[in-house]
């Protein structure tokens, strides 16, 4: 938490038990019919939000998280005020500003500046105040002279630049941000990220839907976790996260145990091939403490541990272990045979165990592991067993610097100031800039 | 109603910005701008004028000479551009900014209120290019009757706002409405004496007019311009009490859709 933040115990915004229900009617006749208050049924209802109720106080970054369908953008669009709930309130202390979508009401064939006094209008700002706004506008989008050309020579990035500046010309008492925008550059995207940090620590309570839980733990004093237009859990981010991954998982195998009822009953995960060897326990763990590690940090000694039972008499049984990463693609995969591991003549019945233990060289993000247990290099011939993600869990850089991309390399950087004349200016001055 | 017409007489700026910007992109990128309001008015009076008369060799009963005629038709025309303009625009309003209305939180009426500002304006700049047409070709001087035209397009825009309203609200539901309506215009566009002398109506067709809102409007230009005559105010009193209704009528659908009116879009 930044020091000197206000972050007090004014509640900016009050969410009181709010719904939305989305009513079909067998024809349009009924609709209307309906408006002037004849009783006609809804052929279906369907709450998109139900019964959702949360404060949100004075300079509180509040992150909604849930799956697809949950209900995320429909909560923020009743709190926003373009959506009106079928039931419950909201009150609001004060402005709120909601960037849901940058450069609507945007004309391409205005100016910059033209554009910037209807849509500043569409904002609610008085032309007085725009004009009072516009050289802070123009200072922070840095689009130089295509201020006064029509929008449609302006790039996709110029239009983000100006389209945020505009949004965020004044500091609202409650900012709400579907998804965290990305405007523009990264030069330009940095800048929009300080200007919503500099509002919050001001004193702005912010509330944004996301599905990078990075951004939750890092900006987020608080969670909200919808499942099914309801609140699930409401907590500090950890808690909430942890609880939700949890919940995919189970989702996942809820799902996978109906494919698995289709070849053998009983079994939680699904199971692709014969049977003859099954994975019956999977488990990530802290090397050192053996405590389950749902949550991995960066450079954590970790162990995957599974236990694997053979239901029948095989020749050979090797096993396979996949990593993928969050788009599918495979960062990591080996098996037994190839580091020369396999085991022969297993007996039917017995049980092994097998443990896999790693350095979590991964970058922040979500990982999955997959499994898979045959006979020979790959499945492809006598299949046992191949369970896809049966492992999902999250890595999060706790104690490194901050770094980039989908693996950490450990690595050390030396700065030194060398004697020689000709390049001593230029050395110190890169120094100093590193340094600062 | 009081507090929407606070919530619209707050966002005054954004109503005028946007009426201005709509003005202004009307004309975009043209190089000779504003001239093609004269242009178009005339031409299209020109061309009706020369179409109906020597290739059609229709005889419209009642009509001195082409040049009246062609201030007939101007009038008429000029009034019924008002009145589909505001009509058709409301009718896709809320679709066409579906948008913003279902990421920006502002008073939905802006929407409506601008299509009507923008036509007004359009219209009183058409008016004057009519009567730049009708001084330098065709001899007809604007006469002191031709203030009647300021109620007779107040009428004309309460009528067509209250109308377009209801309409754009249902068409946001079911979008046949607006479908259907472009229809209905064209067929309400023919059964109004605009092209043709009321008295060129058969006599077993008589009652569509007398039940048409539209013909005694219409004829308030009509008279005005081409006769220098006042109307005859109390024929304006049934399509006035209908303007009247369908204004007020369009404010309580749209407080009774309003609700659900975002969902739909």
């Amino acid at each position: 938490m930044t020091p000197g933040r206000q972050q007090g115990t004014e509640v900016v915004a009050s969410v009181d038990s709010i719904g939305k229900c989305y009513a079909r009617y067998t024809s349009n006749l009924h609709r209307f019919a309906h408006w002037f208050g004849v009783a006609v049924r809804p052929v279906s209802e369907h709450w998109a939000v139900r019964e959702v109720s949360f404060d949100l106080h004075r300079g509180e970054c509040v992150a909604i998280i849930g799956q697809n369908g949950a209900g995320k953008s429909t909560l923020l669009k009743m709190i926003t005020g373009t959506v009106r709930p079928s039931e419950g309130a909201t009150r609001i202390a004060g402005r709120v500003n909601a960037l849901l979508e940058l450069g609507l009401g945007f004309n391409p064939e205005f100016t910059g500046r033209e554009n910037v006094r209807v849509a500043g209008g569409l904002m609610g700002l008085s032309s007085a105040r725009i004009a009072e706004l516009m050289p802070q506008i123009e200072d922070f989008a840095e689009i130089g002279e295509f201020m006064d050309q029509p929008l449609r020579v302006y790039s996709s990035g110029m239009q983000a630049r100006l389209a945020f500046s505009l949004a965020t010309a004044e500091r609202p008492d409650l900012l709400i941000v579907d998804e965290i925008l990305s405007v523009g550059d990264s030069y330009f995207s940095h800048k929009s990220f300080d200007r919503i940090r500099a509002f919050r620590d001001q004193g702005t309570s912010i509330l944004f839907v996301t599905h990078g839980m990075g951004d939750v733990r890092t900006l987020c004093d608080r969670v909200v976790l919808l499942d099914r237009g309801r609140v699930l859990k409401d907590g500090a981010p950890d808690e909430v996260v942890d609880y939700y991954n949890a919940l995919v998982a189970a989702k996942e195998a809820a799902k996978l145990s109906v494919e698995q009822r289709r070849v053998q009953g009983g079994w939680l995960h699904t199971r692709s091939g014969s049977g003859a060897a099954r994975i019956v326990d999977v488990r990530l763990v802290d090397a050192v403490s053996g405590e389950a590690a749902v949550l991995a940090r960066v450079g954590q000694k970790l162990q995957l541990q599974a236990s694997i039972k053979c239901c029948e008499v095989l020749p050979r049984l090797v096993v396979g272990f996949m990593l993928r990463d969050r788009l599918g693609h495979v960062v990591w995969g080996t098996n037994t045979w190839h580091t020369n591991q396999v085991v022969r003549n297993p007996e039917a019945g017995q049980t092994l165990r097998v443990e896999l233990d790693f350095e979590n060289t991964l970058g922040p993000g979500s990982y999955a592991f997959s499994m898979a247990l045959h006979s020979d290099d790959s499945h492809v011939d006598s299949n046992y067993e191949w369970q896809d993600n049966l492992l999902a869990f999250d890595v999060v850089n706790a104690d490194r610097p901050p770094f980039i991309g989908s693996s950490w390399i450990a690595s050390t950087i030396s700065i030194s100031i060398p004697d020689a004349g000709a390049g001593k200016q230029s050395a110190r001055s890169d120094a100093r800039q590193l340094a600062g | 109603m009081l507090q929407m017409f606070r919530a619209l007489f707050a966002y005054r700026n954004f109503i005028l910005a946007s009426i201005k910007g709509e003005l202004k992109g009307r004309f975009a990128r043209s190089s000779i701008g504003a001239a093609w309001y004269i242009l178009q008015p005339m031409a299209m009076a020109a061309i009706m004028a020369l179409v109906l008369s020597e290739v059609l060799a229709a005889k419209l009963p009642g009509v001195a000479s082409k040049g009246s005629y062609a201030v007939y038709l101007l009038a008429g025309t000029t009034a019924w551009g008002l009145f589909a303009e505001v009509t058709n625009r409301c009718t896709g309003v809320f679709i066409e900014f579906s948008s913003a209305l279902k990421k920006i939180s502002f008073p939905r009426l802006c929407l409506p209120v601008i299509v009507g500002g923008s036509a007004l304006l359009n219209h009183v700049l058409l008016l004057l290019a009519v009567t730049v047409i009708c001084g330098v070709f065709l001899d007809v001087r604007p006469g002191l009757s031709w203030l009647a035209l300021i109620p007779g397009a107040l009428l004309i825009l309460l009528f067509s706002y209250g109308l377009g309203v209801l309409l754009g609200i249902f068409n946001v539901f079911s979008r046949d409405v607006g479908q259907a309506f472009g229809i209905v215009l064209q067929l309400w566009f023919w059964l109004t004496p605009i092209v043709y002398p009321p008295s060129a109506m058969p006599a077993n067709l008589r009652w569509v007019a007398e039940l048409n809102p539209m013909a005694p409007i219409v004829a308030v230009y009509q008279n005005a311009i081409l006769l220098d005559a006042w109307p005859d105010w109390g024929t304006l009193v049934v399509p006035a009490l209908i303007a009247l209704f369908l204004f007020g009528l369009s404010f309580v659908v749209f407080r009774r859709a309003s609700p659900e009116l975002v969902d739909a879009l």
